[in-house]
């Protein structure tokens, strides 16, 4: 990240002298800054929202039991989560909620499932192999129905804007599963990242098992 | 279609009441629950604002510097020859970076071009079929300061480029 990073912020200054926009791109970090403000005030109110509506699922054992029905699906994809534990429900959520076209009720969940990864990775800087499979879900951007769009096309006055719906999600769907694919490619290639067993093994004994049995 | 709409408005209501009603049965304590719950999201999400800061920024800048607008014409002549667009050209890049950037361009191309016209088809399932996969990684790594992302960055990317030559194939498929 430290290259990509610092490879946008120098390209817009070098295309800025040569296109004469440098004044643009300086006017542009302050937007950038407005606009970071904007969509985190949005993020920190939705956030506390799912989370606490999520909290409820979790309290009354209904997470556990959601985790227990798409264990098998998930583990197929994740080879590295603890077994019984609410990550695969908060995975599936995640999913479900991304599917279905609602982008800020996914984010919550996605992080709760992030924050569950985070516990059992030994480098806590680095990414494990299930924290980029959860991101290689996200990035894909898979979903049923591309309502935004839908919503553009028809305020341009396209006549029938459903038209899109097929194409639209046969491509996602394409982009969905390659990432998949590549993201376990990646996973055997890259250097391994370490897991704590430990904890893995405690879950298994934690609260979340007692709910369970 | 009308089905469809129904169903998205219904399914939130759906699932908070199910939450809501469940817990109710097991004797949760929901409102103590959804408060504790709500004060890690507010935690969270603040921690979140300084890798968000990072990308919007810079991205903001990228769009600013006319690097799109240079780029694009550089590769008119690879456009032409695989007789596609150039025009779609900014917004293959902008469906990684930015979300409200690429409505707005799919509306310019639509106002552009017309509603009926292929590259107008194309735009939209292009952008219909896009995640904006910086943001994703800074939001998601952001939440538990992950700073190494190993093969995310990559994993996301390479995702965007199957979208990318998919829409085209099948916008073909179905429209050419």
């Amino acid at each position: 990240m430290n290259y990509i990073f610092a490879l946008l912020v120098l390209i817009s200054i070098f295309f800025g002298i040569i296109n004469n926009t440098l004044n643009d791109v300086i006017d542009s970090i302050w937007l950038g800054c407005k606009k970071t403000l904007d969509i985190s005030l949005y993020l920190i109110g939705i956030m506390a929202f799912w989370l606490g509506v999520l909290n409820i699922a979790k309290k009354s054992g209904l997470l556990s039991l959601f985790s227990k029905i798409v264990t098998p699906i998930i583990d197929k994809i994740f080879d590295e989560l603890p077994e019984k534990s609410e990550i695969q429900g908060n995975i599936a959520l995640n999913f479900s909620a991304n599917f279905l076209g609602l982008a800020n009720a996914a984010t919550p969940f996605g992080i709760a499932a992030i924050k569950k990864m985070q516990d059992i990775n030994v480098d806590k800087t680095s990414a494990s192999n299930s924290m980029c499979m959860l991101l290689a879900m996200n990035t894909a951007g898979f979903q049923l129905i591309p309502a935004t769009i839908i919503a553009i096309l028809a305020a341009n006055g396209f006549k029938n804007p459903q038209v899109i719906i097929l194409p639209t999600f046969i491509v996602t769907f394409i982009a969905f599963v390659s990432s998949i694919i590549f993201s376990k490619v990646m996973q055997k290639i890259y250097k391994k990242q370490q897991i704590n067993e430990n904890i893995i093994k405690q879950y298994d004994n934690s609260e979340v098992k007692k709910i369970w049995n | 279609m009308e089905l469809i709409n129904k169903f998205s408005i219904l399914i939130l209501p759906l699932i908070i009441t199910f939450i809501f009603i469940y817990g109710l049965i097991k004797k949760t304590k929901i409102y103590e629950s959804f408060v504790d719950g709500a004060k890690d999201g507010i935690n969270c999400a603040v921690s979140i604002i300084p890798y968000l800061l990072a990308i919007i920024v810079a991205i903001s800048m990228l769009q600013a510097s006319g690097v799109f607008e240079f780029v694009s014409n550089k590769f008119k002549i690879v456009f032409d020859a695989l007789k596609i667009p150039c025009d779609i050209f900014p917004l293959m890049i902008i469906r990684s970076l930015s979300g409200s950037a690429l409505l707005g361009l799919v509306s310019d191309i639509a106002d552009k071009f017309g509603n009926d016209a292929y590259i107008t088809k194309l735009a939209a399932i292009m952008a219909g079929s896009s995640e904006t996969t910086f943001y994703v990684i800074s939001v998601y790594f952001g939440a538990v300061g992950i700073k190494k992302v190993r093969y995310a960055l990559i994993c996301g990317l390479f995702a965007d480029f199957v979208g990318i030559v998919s829409a085209i194939f099948i916008t073909n498929i179905f429209f050419g």
